[in-house]
């Protein structure tokens, strides 16, 4: 990773932070114009690539220096707007850049065939936007900066799920009602900031995190941290506050899904972590109680009762979008425990979701793009139809349920090593009880493909079809590292505990 | 009772409108209504915004050397004491980056931030309102009613009729 | 004697008034409130305006969809452009300061704010009349005895 830094030149790196989420944005007034879709696409790549190879840059600053903070404007913080990465937001920026990247290599084959000629570019743009957004929340060290980004991605996401009509029209209800619980959240969001605003004075993260520990009996700043995580958890999909998410996931294009299937609720999830441990702190006693009355109980309850929905689902995405519910019950669980160890669990299973979910969704996306799929029973003797597509499925699956040799099973040892030392045995049964029940819908959908009789033509042959390159390559790139982190985690488990690390020390300059 | 309503009048007006703006949300089956809803309770949210961020006798925060020094104050019928302590700390240190030299000191200035604040956030609702309203045109397009209720039954029917072959 | 004579007079009257008003508003955002957003929707009433008065395809002829289209990525890059002029010449990203030698009367801060808020104005008017298309410019499905 160090080599492709120093491709860079210094003075380049030296302003990342600003590029990064410029060349997206500029990007995306640039494929508006476009006449045609290749084109957009193309700009949409190079522009991905570009932020993917800053991000890898500021990665690697991170690592061995510390703290990178830009001040936008020359203006020094904590006046000015300051973009602030450490070890907590590395972790986020690497799963953003390298998942926006690979999606949009997934992106031309499967949006030529889904999204009308007319509107690719216009819908490539849109995709920009929401990318720009999504890294913007990630580095920004201002709490009002984010709540803007957080709504440019926001926005730009309603009208991505919305875009999935011409396929199927409950794709305008779903991206309706994500506007409607969304907008709430984000409003929640910012009178939170504002009342932290009216509290310390100040909107430098930072800064409020070194102000608010002689505040602690304000009202104020009791009622700023519950509007803050009530309207953050609606982004992060915390239960119960998680009702667009199956159905916004459930119409949205292909392409879409599975990039916001990594990408968005975890960024929400990132500012919680930020909030909860960086500028509220962890000992304040309003604090305290919602770790385990408010995240590790509703952590749970999502955990079970998301993946229960899951097992009689009908449509196949609709299916994977319960089970994120559930994986974003695991994360709340690792944040309730309120430990470096929780958090750092949590971060690693944010990557390896990221990891799961994009390669699971991409390769639904190209069963759909060959066969128009939408049912599990849709899927039935797949594995002879498209067999590389289904392999990747299935490692997909079996690292959604936590087998060993996937990644997904050091996710869930951490969370239960975590919860032990906190001697919160139930959460283990807990973890357990919802692993097996994640067995029977992953199950269910391994049995169609694998076991049952496939569709036979008229003429009674086994149709064969290949997903196009750029599609395998991208799913397959997900699933074979999969496989590979469960056998070199150190990289992984080194970033988390990091991020655990910057959470914990925060606000120090 | 009479003081707390005089003191704290437009936080009161604050609660209301958000309290209107959320039941709107929820109470209606009308998916325009649900959205007027949505922008009223984005509304109260500019309200407490500009009402936390009033310095009383603040001059427009222009330094003295480039106007030609305006008559500052208004009269106001709330009492918002607290925050206008904070706010003018902060108005105090957001000047202080320029090369204020003496001028500064004397004067108070009012807080430009809750302003910038407001209009990004005004940005924000424009910009949902239209992807909102633009949602409920295809809707009402695609399905011939912008009801909750009917569309829920269309697509049921749907669903079911589907399952079924 | 048209039905509306009163309103396309006076309008024809006041559309130049408000486009002024806008560019008012939109220079004085130093001094005064106002700014690019502000002076983008209110040029953008003064187009909506004659729409409504004059119909939505003289509007259309006046201000063709491709020039909206073509304004709104303009004003986007035009902010981002500056953007990229100061760290060119230097220094942070938007550091107006470098956009002109002069500095103790800040003409780099005032450069840089108008052609920030020039572009603001651009895209904020741009899109305040593709919404205003695209709404408009749908055919009405409900009978005209109906109204």
């Amino acid at each position: 990773m160090e080599f492709l830094a120093s491709l860079l030149p210094a003075s380049l790196v030296t302003h990342a932070p600003a590029i990064i989420v410029v060349t997206p944005l500029m990007m995306a007034a640039v494929a508006a114009i476009m006449p045609n879709g290749r084109l957009g696409w193309g700009v949409t790549l190079i522009s991905t690539m570009v932020s993917a190879l800053l991000a890898i840059a500021i990665i690697v600053d991170v690592q061995t220096g510390g703290v990178v903070s830009y001040a936008m404007g020359g203006w020094a913080p904590p006046a000015g707007i300051e973009f602030r990465i450490d070890g907590l937001n590395a972790v986020l920026l690497l799963v953003i850049a390298s998942l926006g990247l690979l999606s949009v290599i997934y992106a031309l084959p499967s949006v030529a065939d889904e999204i009308e000629k007319s509107r690719q570019s216009l819908f490539y743009s849109a995709f920009l936007v929401c990318f720009a957004g999504l890294i913007g929340v990630a580095i920004t060290g201002d709490a009002f900066n984010m709540f803007v980004f957080l709504e440019i991605s926001s926005i730009s996401t309603y009208v991505l799920v919305g875009m999935g009509a011409e396929r199927d029209r409950r794709a305008l209800t779903a991206a309706y009602n994500y506007l409607i619980l969304g907008t709430i959240g984000a409003t929640f969001f910012v009178i939170g900031v504002g009342f932290l605003y009216m509290a310390t004075g100040t909107l430098n993260m930072a800064d409020m995190s070194s102000r608010l520990p002689d505040l602690s009996d304000s009202r104020v700043v009791q009622a700023a941290f519950a509007f803050i995580i009530v309207g953050l958890g609606l982004k992060a999909a915390m239960f119960p506050l998680h009702l667009w998410l199956p159905n916004a996931y459930a119409y949205a294009p292909n392409f879409v899904t599975s990039f916001l299937a990594s990408t968005a609720t975890k960024v929400a999830f990132y500012t919680l972590v930020r909030f909860l441990f960086d500028v509220f702190w962890p000992e304040a006693p309003f604090v305290e109680v919602s770790f385990l009355w408010v995240f590790a109980i509703l952590g749970i309850i999502g955990m079970i009762v998301a993946s229960v929905q899951a097992v009689f689902q009908d449509d196949a995405r609709r299916l994977l979008a319960f089970s994120s519910v559930g994986q974003v019950g695991y994360m709340m669980l690792g944040l309730g425990m309120g430990t470096a160890a929780g958090v750092s669990a949590s971060m690693l299973h944010l990557v390896n979701h990221a990891m799961m979910k994009g390669a699971l969704f991409m390769a639904l996306g190209a069963f759909a793009i060959r066969f128009g799929v939408r049912r599990i029973s849709d899927l039935n003797g797949f594995s002879r139809s498209m067999p590389f597509t289904s392999v990747a499925f299935t490692i997909g699956g079996l690292s959604l349920v936590g087998v060993p040799m996937t990644v997904g099973f050091w996710s869930k040892w951490y969370l239960g090593v975590a919860a032990l030392e906190n001697g919160w045995w139930w959460a283990v049964v807990a973890l357990i009880l919802s692993s097996l029940i994640a067995l029977t819908y992953v199950a269910r959908m391994l049995a169609a493909i694998w076991v049952a009789e496939p569709h036979h033509d008229r003429t009674g042959a086994i149709a064969h079809a290949r997903a196009p390159w750029l599609m395998l390559a991208p799913m397959w790139i997900l699933a074979i590292a999969n496989i590979w982190f469960f056998f070199q985690p150190e990289f992984l488990i080194s970033m988390a505990n990091a991020a655990a690390e910057a959470a914990f020390s925060g606000g120090a300059r | 009772m009479i003081e707390i309503l005089a003191e704290r009048f437009n936080f009161i007006i604050v609660i209301i409108l958000m309290m209107t703006g959320l039941y709107a949300v929820v109470a209606t089956g009308n998916l325009v209504k649900r959205l007027v809803g949505l922008s009223l309770f984005q509304t109260s949210v500019f309200f407490l915004y500009i009402t936390i961020g009033k310095v009383f006798g603040g001059q427009p925060p222009i330094l003295p050397e480039y106007s030609e020094g305006h008559g500052g104050g208004d009269t106001y019928g709330g009492d918002v004491v607290a925050a206008s302590d904070y706010a003018t700390d902060a108005a105090a240190s957001s000047v202080s980056h320029a090369d204020a030299g003496h001028y500064a000191a004397e004067a108070i200035y009012s807080n430009p931030l809750p302003h910038v604040l407001i209009l990004t956030a005004i940005v924000v609702g424009v910009a949902t309102l239209s992807v909102g309203l633009a949602l409920v045109v295809r809707i009402r397009e695609t399905y011939g009613t912008i009801e909750d209720e009917a569309i829920n039954q269309a697509d049921y029917a749907i669903d079911s009729a589907r399952r079924n072959t | 004697m048209s039905p509306h004579l009163v309103l396309r007079v006076v309008s024809k009257l006041l559309i130049p008034l408000i486009v002024i008003f806008g560019l008012y508003v939109h220079f004085h955002g130093d001094y005064s409130p106002g700014g690019g957003f502000q002076a983008g929707v209110i040029v953008a009433a003064a187009v909506i305006l004659y729409a409504l008065i004059f119909g939505v395809d003289s509007a259309k002829q006046a201000v063709p969809t491709w020039f909206v289209k073509f304004l709104a990525a303009f004003g986007v890059l035009l902010y981002g452009g500056t953007g990229v002029a100061t760290l060119v010449l230097g220094a942070n990203f938007l550091d107006y300061d470098v956009l002109h030698p002069d500095l103790a009367h800040h003409s780099g801060q005032h450069i840089g704010i108008i052609l920030v808020e020039l572009g603001v104005l651009s895209t904020v008017f741009a899109v305040m009349m593709a919404i205003f298309y695209a709404f408009a410019g749908r055919a009405p499905d409900i009978p005209e005895g109906e109204w």
